[in-house]
C-alpha cells in the first residue's frame, strides 16, 4: 500500500509540479525539524525495532548519526520501513530524505535511479544457507536446488549469474518481502535461501531451529551497503557522507561515546578538527560547530556501532572482516577532516 | 393547414451562439481541448521532471537484458539472454493463465453452491450458506497466505514425497507430472480430436432441430463422445502412441524431468477461487429467485422433473439476471490476481512492476504500461461477456 502510494506520489509530483530547486533537502529538514529516514524494518543488526518499537540497528544508527549532525539531537527523526522493492521510490518520491537499508552501491542504481551514494558503511558479499541434513558443503554442490531470495535485489542478480556462470541448474522462487522468504525456506520451499552474508546470520537466528542450518563458504559477490540520497543536492549528499566519515574517523582516533567530552580538550589536531574546537569544518557543511560531537554522543564512534549492532555486543557475532579500520587490515578508510 | 404553414416558414433567427446545437458541440470541443491540454502538460512535465531528478526514462529499457531468474515461466526464458520485455510476457502469460483457470473453476464451484442454497436439503442449504459468509467476509490476502502455508506446510519434504499413480508426486515443492512429450503425428492426433469435437457440435445442432421439428430424441452424449474419441483411438491403434512421457527422476535435491505445478500457483488459484466462487453463488442465488415462482409450477405442472426444469426453465431465464454482475465477478478475480506477489507466484505484477520497475527504476513507464494491460484484459473480459449478455437476452416479440 505504501509504495503504491508512493509511486502514485512520485507519477502525480512528476506529472504536475514543476520541481522547486532540489538542493533544498538540508533546509527542509532543519525546518521540519525531524529526518525522514528509509530503513529496513525486518532485519536484525541494520533495521528492525524492538519490543518496545525503539528502531535498532547499524543503519539505524548512521540515521541517528545525521539526524545529531544537523539537528543537535539523534530522535528528532521519524523512521519509514521500506521493502527492498520499494525503497527507491520512496526516496526518488521524497517521503525520505536519505535511504540506510543495506542498500548495494551499483553503478545503474546511481546513473538510472537518480540517487547518489554517500559511502559504504558495510562491506558485504552475497552468501548461501542450506539445512544441515542436505549434506551440502559447498554452493557449487547446488546444482538443481531451489533457492529462496527477495524480489528488487541485487541479490536476485547475482544469484542468476553464479549458477549460469557454473553452469548449473536454478530453481528460484522470489518473494516480495523478506519475512516471506525467509518464512518460505522455513517451511522447507526452497533448498538453500540467498542473501548478503549479514543478512544470512540475522535470519538464521528467526528460524525455527538455527542450529539445522548452515551457511556456506562461498561469497559470491560484491555487496558494498550503503547510504544514499537524491542526486543533485550536492549540500545534503556532503552532510549525508562526512557524518559517515566523522564516524569512522572517531574510531580512528579513539573518540568514543564516553569519552567524547573529555576529548573536546584533546590538544591533538585531528580531534580537534573532528570535534570543532578548531577551525570551522561544520558550518562549512551548513551544520554547527559541534556536529560531529553531537553524532558521537548520539550513537558512539563506527567501532562502536558495529559491535552493538552486529559484532559481538549482539546476537548476530559477526567479526569486523572488511569493516575494520585501514590500518588494522579492514578496507573501512574515511578521508580526513580539514 | 396550419401545420403547413408552421413548416413552411423559416426557422426564427438566432445568433449562432445561443443556437443550441452550435453550443452543444463547441462545449464537448472545449473539453476535448482541455483534456488533450491537460495530458499533453502532465506528460511533457513528467519527462522534463524525470530528467531534472535524473531518472531514467523512455520505453529504452525494453529490450535490456533482465538477468534475473523466473521460477514459472511457460514461454522461454533464458536468465542470461532474455529481455526485460520478454519478462514482462512471461508474467502476462502467468496472469492470464491463473485467472482462465480461476474463472472455470470459480464458476463452476459458484454455480454448485448458489444453487445448493435453495436446495430443499436442509444441511446442504445450511453448509452452502456458511460456505458463501465465511468465505467472502475474510479478507483475500489473508486466504491467500492461508492456503500458501496451509499447502507448504500440509505436504511432505521432496525426499518423502507422496506417490501419486502415474509416476506423479506430490511433496511441498509442488505437484510433479510426467510430461508428455509429442512426436511425429501429434498434430494429426489433435486435428482429428478437433475435427471429432466439430463433428460433435454439428450433431448436437442437428440433434435439437430435429427434437423441434418432430419432438424425437437422439444419444447426443454417447453419438457426441464416440465422434471425438473413436477417430484418435483408431489413429493410435494403427500409428502407435504419438507421444512418450517425460517421467519425474529423483534429483539431489528435487525431482527433474517432469511437468511442475508449483505450490504458488495452486495456492493462488484455490484462493481466488474460492474466494470469487463465494460472491458467483450470491450472484447465482439472486438471479435464480429472481425468477418467478410461477415458472417452476408451471414446468412442474407439465411433468418436468425438478433437475430438468431448473436447467431447462428457470437457469435460462436467471442467466439474463446473473451475466451482467458475474461479469464484475470475473474482473474481480483477474484483478485480484495481482495479490500474486504475497506469495511469490511470478505474475505480471510480481515480475514487472516488482522486479523489472526495481532494476530499471522507471516506475512511471513500468507502471503505464501495467495499467494499460489491466485494462485492455478488463475490457476484452466485458466484452466477451456483453456479447454472451446480448445473445441469452429477452428477446422480445
Amino acid at each position: 500500500m505504501k509504495r503504491i502510494v508512493s509511486i502514485l506520489a512520485l507519477t502525480v509530483a512528476a506529472a504536475f509540479v514543476t520541481q522547486a530547486a532540489s538542493a533544498q533537502t538540508l533546509k527542509q529538514v532543519k525546518d521540519r525539524g525531524t529526518l525522514n529516514c528509509g530503513a529496513n524494518g525486518s532485519l536484525a543488526g541494520f533495521g528492525l525495532p524492538d519490543a518496545q518499537g525503539n528502531w535498532k540497528g547499524l543503519d539505524v544508527d548512521l540515521c541517528r548519526a545525521i539526524a545529531a549532525a544537523v539537528l543537535g539531537d539523534g530522535n528528532k527523526i521519524k523512521f519509514t520501513a521500506l521493502t527492498a522493492k520499494d525503497r527507491f521510490t520512496a526516496l526518488q518520491s521524497g517521503e525520505v530524505d536519505v535511504l540506510v537499508r543495506n542498500t548495494t552501491w551499483t553503478s545503474s542504481r546511481e546513473a538510472a535511479l537518480g540517487l547518489e551514494f554517500t559511502g559504504v558503511d558495510y562491506f558485504d558479499g552475497q552468501g548461501f544457507m542450506v539445512r544441515k541434513s542436505l549434506k551440502v558443503n559447498s554452493a557449487l554442490e547446488l546444482n538443481g536446488a531451489s533457492v529462496c531470495v527477495q524480489q528488487g535485489t541485487t541479490t536476485e542478480l547475482n544469484l542468476a549469474d553464479y549458477f549460469r556462470a557454473h553452469n548449473m541448474q536454478l530453481k528460484s522462487v522470489t518473494f516480495a518481502n523478506a519475512d516471506e522468504t525467509v518464512k518460505a525456506y522455513d517451511a522447507g520451499r526452497c533448498d538453500a535461501f540467498t542473501t548478503d552474508a549479514s543478512g544470512l546470520a540475522a535470519e538464521r537466528l528467526r528460524l525455527t531451529n538455527p542450529d539445522d542450518n548452515i551457511i556456506l563458504p562461498e561469497i559470491i559477490s560484491k555487496e558494498p551497503l550503503g547510504p544514499s540520497v537524491r542526486k543533485g543536492d550536492d549540500q545534503w549528499l556532503d552532510v549525508v557522507k562526512w557524518t559517515f566519515f566523522a564516524l569512522v574517523n572517531a574510531e580512528e582516533y579513539g573518540v568514543t561515546q564516553k569519552n567524547v567530552d573529555e576529548m573536546l580538550k584533546s590538544a591533538n589536531p585531528n580531534i580537534k578538527r573532528l570535534l570543532g574546537t578548531e577551525g570551522n569544518y561544520g558550518e562549512q557543511l551548513g551544520l554547527a560547530k559541534d556536529w560531529a560531537v553531537n553524532a558521537v554522543k548520539a550513537v558512539g564512534n563506527y567501532g562502536e556501532m558495529y559491535e552493538r549492532n552486529v559484532g559481538t555486543g549482539s546476537p548476530l557475532k559477526i567479526g569486523r572482516g572488511l569493516n575494520r579500520l585501514w590500518d588494522k587490515g579492514g578496507v573501512m578508510y574515511a578521508p580526513p577532516i580539514r | 393547414m396550419s401545420v403547413d404553414a408552421r413548416a413552411g416558414s423559416a426557422p426564427p433567427s438566432v445568433a449562432f451562439y445561443n443556437n443550441p446545437k452550435v453550443r452543444a458541440i463547441a462545449y464537448q470541443v472545449a473539453l476535448c481541448v482541455i483534456i488533450a491540454f491537460l495530458v499533453y502538460a502532465a506528460t511533457s512535465n513528467a519527462i522534463e521532471n524525470l530528467k531534472k531528478a535524473h531518472i531514467a526514462s523512455g520505453f529504452g529499457f525494453w529490450n535490456n537484458t533482465a538477468g534475473f531468474d523466473i521460477s514459472q515461466t511457460l514461454i522461454y526464458f533464458s536468465n542470461s539472454t532474455s529481455t526485460y520485455g520478454r519478462a514482462f510476457w512471461v508474467g502476462l502469460i502467468n496472469t492470464l493463465v491463473v485467472a482462465a483457470f480461476g474463472i472455470v473453476f470459480a464458476t463452476i464451484l459458484g454455480f454448485i453452491v448458489g444453487i445448493g442454497r435453495l436446495s430443499s436439503n436442509w444441511l446442504v442449504a445450511r453448509a452452502c450458506t456458511g460456505y458463501v459468509e465465511t468465505i467472502r467476509n475474510i479478507p483475500l490476502l489473508l486466504q491467500l497466505l492461508f492456503w500458501y502455508n496451509a499447502v507448504l506446510k500440509a505436504l511432505p519434504d521432496t525426499r518423502e514425497s507422496y506417490n501419486l499413480p502415474f509416476h506423479s508426486f506430490l511433496n511441498n515443492r509442488g505437484l510433479v507430472l510426467p510430461n508428455p512429450v509429442g512426436h511425429e503425428g501429434e498434430g494429426v492426433m489433435w486435428g482429428l480430436i478437433l475435427a471429432g469435437l466439430i463433428g460433435a457440435f454439428i450433431y448436437r445442432y442437428w440433434a435439437s432441430r430435429r427434437q423441434m421439428a418432430t419432438g424425437q430424441q437422439s444419444p447426443v452424449f454417447l453419438v457426441g463422445l464416440a465422434l471425438i474419441v473413436v477417430p484418435a483411438a483408431l489413429y493410435i491403434l494403427v500409428f502407435g502412441f504419438p507421444f512418450t512421457f517425460d517421467l519425474p527422476q529423483r534429483g539431489r535435491f528435487n525431482l527433474t524431468g517432469g511437468l511442475e505445478v508449483p505450490p504458488e500457483f495452486v495456492a493462488l488459484l484455490f484462493g481466488l477461487s474460492i474466494y470469487t466462487a463465494a460472491f458467483i453463488a450470491e450472484v447465482v442465488r439472486a438471479g435464480i429467485l429472481a425468477v418467478s415462482r410461477g415458472q417452476t409450477e408451471a414446468a412442474y405442472a407439465l411433468g418436468l422433473k425438478p433437475g430438468i426444469a431448473l436447467r431447462l426453465i428457470v437457469l435460462p431465464q436467471a442467466m439474463r439476471v446473473i451475466v451482467p454482475p458475474l461479469t464484475s465477478q470475473y474482473l474481480n478475480l483477474t484483478k485480484n490476481s495481482s495479490l500474486a506477489v504475497a506469495i511469490g507466484y511470478p505474475d505480471l505484477v510480481q515480475i514487472f512492476t516488482g522486479t523489472v520497475l526495481n532494476q530499471t527504476g522507471q516506475a512511471v513507464e513500468v507502471v503505464a504500461i501495467t495499467m494499460a494491460v489491466y485494462l485492455a484484459i478488463s475490457l476484452t473480459t466485458s466484452l466477451a461477456m456483453n456479447i454472451y449478455n446480448s445473445r441469452i437476452a429477452l428477446v422480445e416479440r
